[in-house]
């Protein structure tokens, strides 16, 4: 074992794509010469050359819709999007092509892509860089979502994810680039499909991924050291979701949280919820709880941000709301 | 505008310039005329519904490009691509079942006229979204370029696709990177029911590719054998590594945008105008004054294809509906490629 950041973790996986399959190619801003604009890419370019490691003018929609081509072309690509928000001007390509083209030539276009990106606050960078729009995302049918949280996941989830014969788009918590984790030293390939049971309890489940896992984690222990036992799962895929796994668990604890980073109105955790109070309405001891951002543009100043987005604090005081 | 050496002009034919591949090129025409103004019939009696973007008016532009492509070459195309579709050898039969939404239609009833695509002709679709083709023709280029496969992707758009962004990036992908793609612009003066001069601040769109360093030129698009050679000369130089190139087409379509468009936006006497450049008409003229083409000799291609048109509608009429079961299939893949 050793221990390495989620931004290592997520290079290594890109380097091992590189070497294993020549069909493999990245693209996007800045991942060249910079580096990569939270530095991913660093020595990329340098060991695999310009043509895979491809630096792409500021044109979101042409260079996803160039990744899109490029896979329809029988390439393995990984486009890059610099940041969520930028995915936005991205947002044609992505639905109205990648997500729709399978489908709308009955089965004969695959779009083998992968689309990285950038996602959450706590930078303090303000409402056009710090959102979570990764359920606007997991809302589009054609697509798979992944949202890794640990360093594992980051360096296990891109190779399956390049085997997937469908787009697949990966968001990865900025706050996450700088976390360490251990690694094995022969890093096994993880699953896409299902969640991750991360710590087990009786009492209640507290349903989180990307950024939101450690929060999660961290509510759990101050809550056992109140005698509060819960079961922390992190989805890892937002689309489509492992409900089998979520239904196990609630239908044993009888109790639920989700801890989203996106907006309460219409976002992953409501869908988690309605599915929840659908399929499980009499397993359950109490509503279903949410711990979701503020329903405000992030703003820029610390406290204001904080406060913004989920903290330990908010989740630890659901948890106690529902068991009491 | 900008010329490049020995811009083709429709006086300068070379290898179109032989009567039985002319004839062809008449049939091929035809067969898309005839098609889509049954597709109108088609339409009257709700056998077709939803969008029908008709290209009559504009057939020697599909024809003419597809003509200069070989069957290895990939195309992008547009919602107003019956024609495009047909030209590039999809069937007749395909293509109206996938209009009337059958299992048997080209997307098996999934696309719609919007949507016909046909992997193993490497016709990579209509495409809803003005300019959203132009991307993918870059990465179908790009993958080309990465695997050392010589081939030309032709992506053809409107002129109401040159305000898109998407327009703008891909010319400057394509060009900054050198990748075979040819650009063939329908230019047809509406964007929808918008004429060019109210929504464009520079109408000459060769100039607009030229800014990006790609060779461009106008070609009449009523003139088939000038597409054709145009296409032609263009197509050899992206194979010949030469970068994206970009064909300007001046086209017309006669008929509304769509079946839904009242057509309250144009002069009749513009309409008529155009209808005298005909590129039907005007071929067959050429072709008789040539001794090439008798009356019988026409008489027997509209048959011909009047038969065709007969035996697709009848195909399309008899198609099965997709089963309901299979409403959620290819959603995603139930498959591994490798």
């Amino acid at each position: 074992m050793s221990v390495i950041t989620y931004r290592e973790a997520v290079r290594q996986a890109l380097r091992e794509a590189l070497l294993r399959d020549d069909r493999v190619f990245v693209m996007g801003e800045d991942v060249g010469h910079y580096g990569g604009s939270y530095a991913v890419t660093l020595g990329l370019l340098e060991e695999f050359g310009s043509e895979r490691i491809r630096d792409t003018p500021l044109s979101e929609s042409g260079f996803v819709g160039a990744g899109i081509g490029a896979a329809l072309g029988g390439m393995r690509p990984i486009v890059e999007v610099m940041t969520v928000n930028f995915s936005l001007l991205a947002l044609d390509q992505i639905m109205n092509n990648a997500a729709s083209l399978l489908y709308m030539s009955g089965g004969q276009l695959n779009v083998p892509l992968v689309i990285r990106m950038a996602t959450g606050a706590g930078r303090q960078v303000g409402a056009q860089h710090s959102h979570s729009l990764e359920g606007w995302f997991a809302h589009i049918p054609g697509l798979r979502i992944l949202a890794p949280a640990t360093v594992a996941d980051a360096r296990g989830m891109l190779w399956p994810a390049l085997q997937d014969p469908d787009p697949v788009l990966i968001f990865e918590h900025a706050m996450l680039y700088n976390t360490e984790g251990e690694l094995s030293e022969t890093p096994e390939e993880v699953d896409i499909d299902t969640a991750a049971v991360r710590r087990v309890g009786d009492d209640v489940t507290i349903i989180a991924y990307g950024g939101t896992l450690r929060t999660a984690l961290e509510a759990a222990e101050q809550l056992a050291t109140d005698g509060v036992q819960c079961e922390v799962i992190d989805l890892r895929c937002l689309r489509p979701l492992d409900m089998a796994t979520i239904r196990a668990s609630v239908s044993r604890t009888h109790r639920m949280v989700v801890v989203d980073e996106g907006w309460r109105s219409g976002s992953l955790s409501a869908e988690i919820a309605a599915r929840v109070s659908e399929e499980l309405f009499y397993d359950l001891d109490a509503p279903v709880a949410r711990v979701c951002s503020a329903e405000v543009p992030m703003p820029y100043a610390k406290h204001l941000e904080d406060e913004a987005i989920p903290q330990v604090s908010d989740v630890v005081v659901a948890v106690h709301h529902m068991v009491t | 505008m900008s010329e490049i050496p020995n811009a083709p002009t429709s006086s300068n034919v070379g290898a179109a310039d032989d009567a039985q591949h002319t004839l062809h090129l008449l049939r091929e025409m035809l067969r898309i005329r005839r098609f889509e103004e049954r597709c109108v019939e088609l339409y009257s009696r709700s056998a077709i519904r939803g969008f029908l973007h008709l290209g009559i008016g504009e057939e020697a532009c599909a024809v003419g490009v597809m003509e200069a492509l070989t069957p290895e070459d990939a195309i992008v195309a547009t919602y107003r691509e019956h024609g495009h579709a047909l030209a590039r050898g999809l069937s007749m039969r395909a293509t109206l079942a996938e209009l009337e939404g059958k299992l048997e239609g080209c997307s098996r009833g999934r696309g719609g006229s919007m949507h016909l695509f046909d992997a193993t002709s490497h016709f990579y679709g209509g495409n809803g979204i003005v300019a959203a083709g132009l991307p993918l023709a870059v990465g179908l280029a790009l993958a080309d370029h990465l695997q050392g496969r010589r081939r030309v992707t032709a992506c053809f758009f409107g002129d109401g696709a040159v305000a898109e962004g998407e327009f703008h990036e891909s010319m400057n992908l394509a060009a900054l990177w050198h990748l075979p793609v040819l650009f063939c612009c329908e230019n047809n003066l509406y964007a929808m029911g918008t004429a060019l001069r109210y929504t464009e601040s520079e109408v000459d769109l060769s100039l607009k590719a030229s800014s990006y360093r790609i060779p461009a030129w106008e070609v009449d698009g009523m003139d088939v054998l000038a597409v054709e050679d145009a296409a032609r000369n263009a197509a050899q130089a992206v194979l010949e590594g030469g970068g994206p190139h970009f064909l300007e087409m001046r086209t017309y379509r006669f008929r509304a945008h769509s079946m839904y468009d009242p057509d309250r936006y144009r002069d009749k006497a513009e309409i008529d105008l155009w209808k005298h450049r005909d590129p039907i008409p005007a071929l067959t003229t050429a072709l008789s004054e040539r001794g090439v083409l008798s009356e019988g000799d026409l008489e027997r291609m509209e048959t011909e294809i009047a038969a065709e048109v007969d035996d697709a509608v009848a195909f399309a009429d008899a198609g099965t509906n997709e089963p309901i079961e299979f409403l959620e299939r290819f959603v995603t893949s139930d498959r591994v490629i490798a």
